[in-house]
């Protein structure tokens, strides 16, 4: 045993005699961060069971106090006028901005991981600045633009306007991915004689699916409930986040509760879903690597 | 759901070796899409903050170099451009106070319970989930005057029988703080998940007192999810016109500089005044974020 080691083993042995006890282990003290956590965690969900909630109300005119539970409201969600109207082109506007963004943005994110060139500096800029500035900013330099172009607003601009802040997120998401992408499997393809086509079919895209996945449900995500940028270039298109502001001055009906309250459970099961398979997933490789 | 774009900078990545003409073919399409919808925009904007009205027909204006526009704007929405960012300021304090106990103890304390530490980190991002107007809309119902807070608070007498919440600036406040309480938590937790806790013992081993070691160790160890944090708390905390907007929580004492640019492009078709305005909110916040970021010094923010 040397010395060091001595040390250590005397230093850990010293701990557990509990010369410096923790203060409070089991005291007051240490109940005060997970009692206030909880606490926290309950005031962020108040408004989204609250929107469950009112999602079942029996609301004549406004759905602002309770007047008794029934199940009509999710059975006839389109009875409404516009509320299914405006959730589908709100996932329509979703669907195809994403698809934009994500495949522009997973070459942007390959050539910056993979690739030297020139103005990287202006490139990098360039897509961090949409993401700094402020909605209100970009809605209203599309709607300029839009104007002095002689363009009509409606669902081609939206989807235009959502594909270029969707973009940025996208590009970070896939980089953050394709960095940690181990160079050498794509080599150990190229040893092989695939050529690049196949490298890239077979060996990167199937390894940066999981990331490109991601990026995609983020812009879906932040596109289907984009208010700001799109208020200023939809012109007289709905989409579900501009029909409730509109709504909102003469009450919102219960079915908007009830689409919000189906893509929020919608979303939790598969955001919880991917969670856990993920820790199974990290359970069994951890097996597997001790049994080897 | 930003925090990807700010956190991303802390995993180091290594420089590409390669030149090729691929990279060109790969990065164009995407670069000429920011410039045609991000750069041109911000160019039509500028240019329509210079534009005079035609003096025939309403809400149609010309070419000009009307500059005098930016001191007309300053002149009447000073207090409004003040305003935001004051009650920016103030929410992303109040997120910061709220969200590190909660990010440090899902990051650090329950480190131990991977599943639980998911879960948790699900219920902070879950108001991402469902419609942010409508969240909005569901404080403003709890909070109003026959809402259960307010009639609670005058029960107690802590609020006078005439006293409102909803439509004050606190309301404001308090919605903006609210909205971006994840933004700010998020980044705050991936950089307290990766904290060393061997760091705290070290510090508790020198007989550091618990705050001590926290001022002196957690604090700057975390100072990068600090700066993610507030950045993206405070640049849609400064422009954003929903919250304050009076059909949600705001009331007229309130506006804050989002309204007065929606109102005037959408509502008075004063173009000129609006972009004017954009440009002036823009410059202020770019001008924030640069010094902020020299000063804490995380530079690659991409």
């Amino acid at each position: 045993m040397t010395t060091q080691e001595a040390l250590a083993l005397d230093l850990t042995l010293d701990t557990k005699r509990g010369r410096r006890p923790r203060a409070g282990r089991f005291g007051l003290g240490s109940l005060i961060l997970p009692v206030y956590s909880a606490l926290a965690l309950i005031f962020l969900l108040i408004p989204i069971v609250y929107t469950i909630v009112f999602s079942f109300n029996d609301a004549v005119k406004t759905n602002v106090s309770w007047r008794g539970f029934t199940l009509n409201n999710w059975l006839r969600v389109c009875d409404a006028p516009g509320v299914c109207q405006a959730f589908g082109n709100s996932i329509l506007i979703g669907v195809i901005a994403t698809l934009i963004a994500t495949v522009l943005g997973t070459m942007i994110a390959i050539a910056l991981a993979r690739y030297r060139f020139r103005f990287r500096a202006a490139t990098n800029l360039l897509i961090f600045l949409p993401m700094a500035t402020p909605e209100v900013v970009l809605g209203a330099g599309l709607a300029a633009q839009f104007l002095s172009a002689g363009i009509p607003k409606g669902i081609g601009t939206v989807i235009l306007a959502h594909s270029m802040f969707c973009l940025s997120f996208v590009i970070v998401t896939v980089k953050a991915r394709v960095a940690g992408l181990d160079p050498s499997l794509e080599e150990a393809g190229r040893d092989l004689y695939g050529s690049p086509a196949q490298v890239f079919l077979r060996v990167t895209f199937p390894l940066l699916l999981p990331g490109i996945l991601a990026a995609a449900l983020l812009s879906f995500s932040l596109s289907f409930d984009d208010f700001i940028i799109t208020y200023f270039n939809s012109g007289s298109l709905q989409t579900f986040p501009t029909y409730i502001y509109t709504a909102a001055t003469r009450g919102i009906p219960p079915q908007a509760n009830v689409i919000a309250s189906a893509v929020f459970i919608l979303a939790i099961v598969i955001v919880v879903t991917a969670q856990v398979a993920g820790e199974k997933r990290r359970k069994r490789l951890m097996k597997q690597t001790a049994g080897v | 759901m930003a925090i990807t774009a700010f956190t991303a900078a802390s995993s180091a990545v290594d420089a590409p070796k390669r030149r090729s003409k691929v990279a060109l073919f790969l990065l164009l399409p995407g670069l000429l899409y920011l410039a045609l919808f991000f750069l041109v925009p911000l160019v039509s904007l500028v240019i329509t903050s210079l534009q005079v009205p035609d003096p025939v027909v309403f809400g149609k204006y010309t070419a000009a170099f009307n500059i005098q526009m930016y001191g007309e704007v300053i002149g009447e929405y000073g207090t409004q451009i003040l305003r935001s960012f004051f009650y920016a300021l103030l929410a992303t304090i109040f997120a910061l106070l709220f969200s590190y106990p909660l990010a440090y103890f899902i990051g650090v304390k329950v480190r131990r319970w991977p599943i639980l530490q998911g879960l948790m980190i699900v219920l902070v991002i879950a108001p991402f989930f469902i419609s942010f107007l409508l969240r909005t809309l569901a404080w403003k119902s709890i909070l109003s005057d026959d809402g259960v807070v307010v009639s609670a608070l005058k029960g107690l007498s802590l609020l006078g029988t005439q006293d409102h919440f909803t439509g004050t600036p606190a309301a404001v406040v308090f919605g903006l703080t609210y909205n971006f309480i994840p933004f700010m938590c998020l980044p705050l937790y991936t950089t307290l998940e990766r904290l060393d806790v061997r760091y705290l013992e070290a510090a508790s081993d020198l007989y550091s007192r618990p705050f001590h070691t926290f001022r002196t160790v957690t604090l700057p160890l975390s100072l990068p999810g600090i700066v993610s944090g507030t950045l993206l708390t405070f640049i849609p905390a400064a422009g954003d016109y929903v919250n304050a907007s009076s059909q949600f929580l705001g009331g007229s004492s309130s506006t804050m500089i989002g309204n007065v640019i929606q109102s005037n492009f959408l509502v008075q078709l004063n173009y000129p005044a609006a972009a004017a305005l954009s440009i002036i909110l823009m410059a202020i916040i770019l001008v924030i974020v640069a010094v902020y970021v020299k000063r804490s010094g995380t530079d690659d923010l991409v």
